[in-house]
């Protein structure tokens, strides 16, 4: 009878429901899509570079985090090779990586040269799906594949030559050159001027690092799986000679701007729940005001202060709940679109693409569709909303029926 | 049998700034049965007693008793469960709940009792029919005129067979047709099944079917008259 009378009541003032179940539909709505552009944004970035490059983990000689050196090379011995065995790892690529100068004529910068076993890369990363010029690279190939923006910078085109200079393994002289074989696009902007790929032997050749390797990425299953892969792989190497990190360990810069960032949009979600829980909280002194009438005459004929209490706190989560449903039913759709079709800032204006790609992130900002964030927003705002509920409590706890009557 | 016994009930309103003594020294005995009418110009008490009596209010001195259990010294939960189980009210306004039908007011006081369906049932329908308005069950208050909706306000007084009926100004709201229809039910509720109801009026019309008058002046008894039946 209490749930029935107090959904019966929130109908008395069916405008005064809708606009207050409004506001906290608008709350919900808002907080839903904002969280899930900023959740979508971060997580096509994390993706760009974790899928496109880093893996969701990676095996190195111990130190090299740290200290990125190909000094820091090592042989992948049979412990390493039974890394594969472990559940949820696919499969394991050998990475030589270093740094060089690149030239071609007049132009000159650094870049990231990764020496890779090509087929074992592209099962991982689909490396030949970011060509957009020329072929993947062979096993033993002599060539090379360049980032399109690195090309663009040094004026390079399928065919022409790159040359690499560099310090190799334990200071040997490292200098190559090699023909441009394929062009690579990549989402996150910050590999697309840097990335140079040769074939691993090649790389070995180019650094004096014979059989030497700098990574093993490690191809897991999924995301979930990575921690359960890298307890397993400390597991087996023991403590010492290697480090395992996952993807958040590699990019601490990276999964620190994004909590910066998600803690910004907390601040403004945080003074958007504040306005909406005055507009709640005003509702809630009206209903109880010009009620007391009412709610004297249900002490006198016997009605205890707590049911009564309930009754009241249940209208106010009753709306809250009509708000919060239809928040999160209306912005399921447009989540949807915008997971499907992302903002494309570049049709925005090339100012603003390029602010994003200075930044070293992709201009487009796509919804995640992530049930988490609809329901993690549901909570709160319906939280707010069972707080605001308590006043009924204490107005009625010391509500005396004859004053309350004499009205 | 007494049910209602006052002793030197007094009340003083802001008894440390401007005191009013609304009550002074009032000793009323109510015997079970009676249809007593306590009468007074505005401002005499009658209000203010009928709250006493009925467990709204304190007193500031004297006692009030109700089936021999002085009701002045229990808490306020306990005051609720009393008026819920031994108190029917009846007030000026009518004072239904809006979102609920006839018969769910009706139903409202046992529910607080926590009585079965059956008897929820039953008891609304027996006395939404004793009040002429078996066919007005399913109506919400505002689907009903103001004679029917006190009539609801009586069947839900006696819903939790109280031990007797407290009336403020039953009548004030309503036309002729309606006090009268309302008070043929009441004194035939008080003549066949025994019900005791206690008014408060300033209508002649209730003061003439009253088989007991209580006059109140300036706080305190006047007159205390009892009709021949």
């Amino acid at each position: 009878m209490l749930t029935k009378l107090a959904w019966r009541n929130i109908w008395r003032n069916r405008r005064r429901t809708f606009i207050t179940a409004g506001s906290v539909m608008f709350a919900v709505f808002f907080a839903v899509f904002l969280r899930s552009i900023q959740e979508g944004t971060w997580n096509n970035m994390l993706d760009n570079v974790v899928n496109f490059y880093y893996g969701y983990a990676q095996v190195h000689r111990e130190g090299y985090q740290d200290d990125q050196s190909i000094d820091k090379a090592f042989e992948i011995t049979d412990t390493l090779k039974e890394l594969a065995a472990i559940p949820s790892i696919k499969s394991i690529v050998p990475r030589l990586e270093s740094f060089a100068l690149a030239s071609h004529d007049e132009h000159t910068t650094g870049v990231m040269v990764v020496g890779t076993q090509p087929d074992e890369e592209d099962g991982m990363t689909q490396l030949s799906d970011r060509l957009v010029q020329g072929n993947y690279l062979d096993a033993d190939d002599k060539s090379a594949l360049v980032g399109l923006g690195l090309a663009n910078y040094l004026k390079l085109g399928l065919g022409d030559t790159i040359v690499l200079i560099s310090q190799g393994y334990h200071g040997v002289n490292a200098a190559g050159k090699y023909a441009i074989k394929g062009l690579l696009k990549f989402g996150s902007p910050e590999l697309n001027k840097r990335m140079v790929y040769l074939a691993l032997p090649e790389a070995q050749r180019l650094y004096g690092a014979e059989q030497l390797v700098t990574t093993l990425a490690l191809n897991i299953e999924n995301k979930e799986a990575t921690s359960k892969v890298v307890s397993a792989v400390n597991k087996m190497l023991g403590k010492g000679h290697y480090e395992v990190l996952d993807w958040q360990e590699m990019m601490p810069d990276l999964v620190q701007a994004k909590e910066l960032d998600t803690g910004g949009s907390y601040l403004v979600l945080f003074v958007l729940y504040i306005i909406i829980g005055f507009g709640i909280f005003g509702t809630i002194l009206m209903m109880t005001e010009e009620r007391s009438y009412e709610f004297g005459i249900l002490l006198a004929i016997g009605m205890k202060r707590l049911p009564l209490s309930i009754i009241v706190w249940l209208e106010i989560v009753f709306i809250g709940l009509i708000g919060t449903l239809a928040g999160m039913v209306l912005s399921f759709p447009l989540v949807y679109y915008f997971h499907i079709n992302p903002i494309d800032l570049a049709a925005m204006g090339e100012d603003v693409a390029k602010t994003y790609e200075k930044f070293g992130m992709e201009p487009v900002m796509p919804a995640a569709l992530d049930p988490s964030l609809f329901l993690t927003q549901a909570i709160i705002v319906l939280l707010i909303t069972t707080f605001l509920a308590i006043y009924p409590f204490y107005k009625i706890n010391k509500l005396d029926p004859i004053s309350a009557m004499r009205r | 049998m007494s049910i209602i016994t006052t002793k030197a009930v007094t009340k003083v309103y802001n008894p440390t700034t401007i005191p009013v003594e609304a009550l002074r020294g009032v000793d009323l005995t109510v015997e079970q049965g009676e249809f007593t009418a306590i009468v007074g110009p505005s401002g005499s008490g009658k209000t203010t007693l009928l709250n006493i009596i009925g467990g709204l209010d304190r007193p500031t001195d004297g006692y009030v008793e109700v089936n021999g259990k002085d009701i002045s010294k229990l808490n306020d939960n306990r005051l609720i469960d009393f008026r819920k189980d031994n108190i029917g009210f009846v007030f000026q306004a009518y004072n239904l709940i809006p979102v609920l039908t006839a018969k769910e007011n009706v139903e409202f006081v046992m529910l607080l009792q926590k009585r079965s369906k059956a008897e929820r049932d039953a008891r609304s329908e027996e006395l939404l029919t004793a009040v002429g308005l078996d066919d007005q069950m399913d109506r919400r208050p505002a689907q009903l005129s103001g004679g029917q909706q006190q009539r609801v306000a009586v069947a839900r007084a006696l819903a939790s067979k109280p031990s007797f009926v407290l009336a403020d100004e039953p009548t004030a709201n309503l036309d002729s047709k309606s006090t009268a229809n309302l008070l043929d039910i009441m004194a035939r509720l008080n003549k066949e099944e025994g019900v005791t109801f206690v008014f408060s009026t300033h209508d002649q019309r209730v003061i003439d079917r009253a088989r007991r008058v209580i006059t109140l002046v300036d706080g305190a008894i006047a007159s205390d008259e009892r009709k021949e039946s």
